[in-house]
């Protein structure tokens, strides 16, 4: 059995003379949390529908669950889905909306009313759908896609439009899902989400894969930093320059000094400063965040 | 499949849709089967088009059933409207990709689909049959028409045959509504079309084209209706329509299995 809940291998699909995915290769493990993030029109949206047999890839080759995404009638039954935000019948109660699909799938219509519960609209479900607020929209697709208690929940923006105690709720729920074996591959646009949940990333940039792998990886691949705060603000140019007599760049940004290194390097930096007659008033190494790194790696020549 | 028809099923009978498409069925059959009996003897005619259709006609067996086949064009037309809308809200409410995520093999949702429709078709073609065959006797005594015949078998084996021709016929326009929903993909577009070709357009080529009526699907859906007419006999009607449906499910069958869905 396999080990990969999504492996796609030169996923292409071209509109016209546009590719809107091209050569994507990855590889989702099971019973991870992966992120899927890239900017608007990068192409996340086209690869989770083509991984949902909803569009026809121009070329490439994958499989979900083990089995070819040529055929999704032999895994889409274990496979929850949200995409390009919640869509259902005006007219119908959240239940019943649920319960259409409940029916459609042959999912336990019974569970309707807990998975209600579970996203925080157990009071609301007997309200049309018209009525919902983004936030309510937002958690009934979510619970339409656990309907099918699903090996492999795919979410396009799950937290759009919830509130912050929304959002971690969401955030919680997925882990919680994680933890019980449901791997989940989710696209945000807050990274910082993201980060928070994700074990491993796939970063898509005009429609080319420009990482697939663990997020520690790609955060350790950035340039760890160390902020340096000196008592005396004159100092800082002198800091600086010791820095860069040491091999280690830096600048100075709002009265602080950054200076590219490493975090096992700050002793030696405290070391060379107090030699130096510098008292600093604060030092501390700082990682990256995906938000750094996805901008650096995605917003450079766009 | 069966999973399908009940969850279409769970969505055709919200009262809104049920009720609202019951009162337009109520209302175009009595106001058909009451004006036939009102204006009998109104020199503008008591049906289609200006026919008369006088008491010796309406007291055979078969009068019982002439109001109700009146109405089987504007059933058709209530049947296009719920088929168009049905198929073509997936599209604009975005709603068919979470039915395909559910249902992949996409020519069983959409029989599926069809069948559930179909049924609601043909409760809408008994309700009216109900509303109809009452105002006839309701009426008949006001408008001075015989109604002895009415009860007789061969009343009955005729209200049969009406039953069997109108529910045709109201399934043939509704087919024609699924077909524009799935080629427009918009409930405004596809009944809006779909009414004003059956209405007007058809009308305008069937008055000005001789012997046009022989071959335009409206003309012949109405020709069902009332078991043969005077534009073509019921087996050519059967046939004509037969082919225009096939070749018009065809062609969107084809294209829903292959459209992406990218809405």
């Amino acid at each position: 059995m396999s080990t990969l809940a999504i492996s796609v291998k030169d996923l292409s699909k071209k509109y016209g003379n546009r590719m809107a995915v091209s050569h994507a290769s990855f590889e989702v493990p099971l019973g991870t949390v992966c992120g899927f993030v890239g900017p608007n029109g990068s192409g996340k949206t086209t690869t989770m529908r083509m991984l949902l047999g909803l569009i026809t890839p121009t070329a490439g080759s994958g499989t979900i669950l083990g089995e070819p995404i040529n055929h999704p009638e032999r895994y889409l039954h274990r496979v929850g889905a949200m995409i390009e935000g919640p869509a259902f019948y005006p007219a119908l109660t959240g239940a019943e909306n649920l319960r259409v699909l409940a029916t459609l799938g042959g999912h336990d219509i019974n569970s309707v009313q807990s998975l209600l519960d579970r996203v925080g609209l157990g009071d609301r479900g007997g309200s049309k759908y018209k009525t919902y607020s983004l936030g309510m929209k937002q958690r009934l697709g979510i619970a339409a896609a656990l309907l099918p208690n699903p090996h492999l929940l795919m979410l396009d923006e799950p937290t759009n439009g919830l509130d912050p105690a929304g959002i971690q709720e969401i955030r919680e729920l997925l882990r919680s899902l994680a933890t019980q074996g449901t791997t989940v591959f989710i696209s945000s646009h807050l990274l910082s989400e993201i980060e928070m949940i994700s074990d491993s990333l796939v970063m898509l940039r005009k429609g080319k894969v420009i990482f697939a792998g663990k997020t520690q990886d790609l955060l350790e691949r950035q340039q760890p930093t160390i902020i340096a705060k000196c008592e005396n603000p004159e100092d800082i140019g002198k800091l600086l320059a010791i820095a860069e007599s040491s091999g280690h760049k830096g600048s100075e940004i709002d009265g602080v000094a950054h200076i590219l290194a490493a975090a096992e390097w700050a002793p030696t930096l405290n070391k060379l400063a107090f030699d130096s007659g510098i008292t600093l008033s604060q030092i501390s190494p700082v990682l990256p965040s995906l938000e750094e790194t996805f901008f650096e790696m995605t917003g450079d020549d766009e | 499949m069966i999973r399908v028809f009940f969850a279409e099923w769970r969505k055709l009978r919200r009262p809104t849709l049920f009720l609202g498409a019951s009162l337009a069925v109520i209302a175009v059959t009595a106001l058909v089967t009451s004006l036939l009996f009102l204006l009998i003897d109104s020199p503008q005619g008591n049906s289609d088009r200006g026919a008369i259709i006088n008491r010796g006609i309406l007291a055979l067996p078969t009068g019982i059933t002439v109001g109700f086949s009146g109405s089987a064009g504007l059933l058709g037309l209530v049947a296009l409207c719920v088929f168009a809308a049905q198929t073509a809200q997936e599209y604009t409410y975005g709603t068919l990709r979470n039915l395909l995520v559910r249902q992949p093999k996409r020519l069983t949702l959409l029989l599926g689909k069809f069948i559930a429709m179909k049924v609601f078709a043909l409760l809408t073609v008994l309700i009216s049959a109900v509303v109809s065959i009452s105002l006839a006797f309701a009426l008949s005594g006001r408008a001075k028409v015989d109604n002895s015949a009415w009860t007789t078998t061969a009343a009955s084996s005729a209200f049969a045959h009406t039953l069997l021709n109108v529910f045709i016929s109201v399934l043939a326009s509704g087919t024609i509504g699924m077909i524009l929903g799935l080629l427009f993909r918009s409930p405004i577009t596809a009944i809006s079309i779909g009414v004003a070709w059956l209405l007007i357009i058809e009308n305008i080529i069937a008055a000005t084209v001789k012997n046009s009526g022989k071959w335009l699907p409206g003309q012949m859906i109405n020709s069902i209706a009332a078991g043969g007419d005077f534009n073509s006999s019921y087996s050519h009607a059967i046939v004509s329509v037969s082919v225009f449906l096939l070749a018009g499910s065809l062609i969107v069958g084809v294209l829903f299995r292959r459209r992406d869905v990218s809405n």
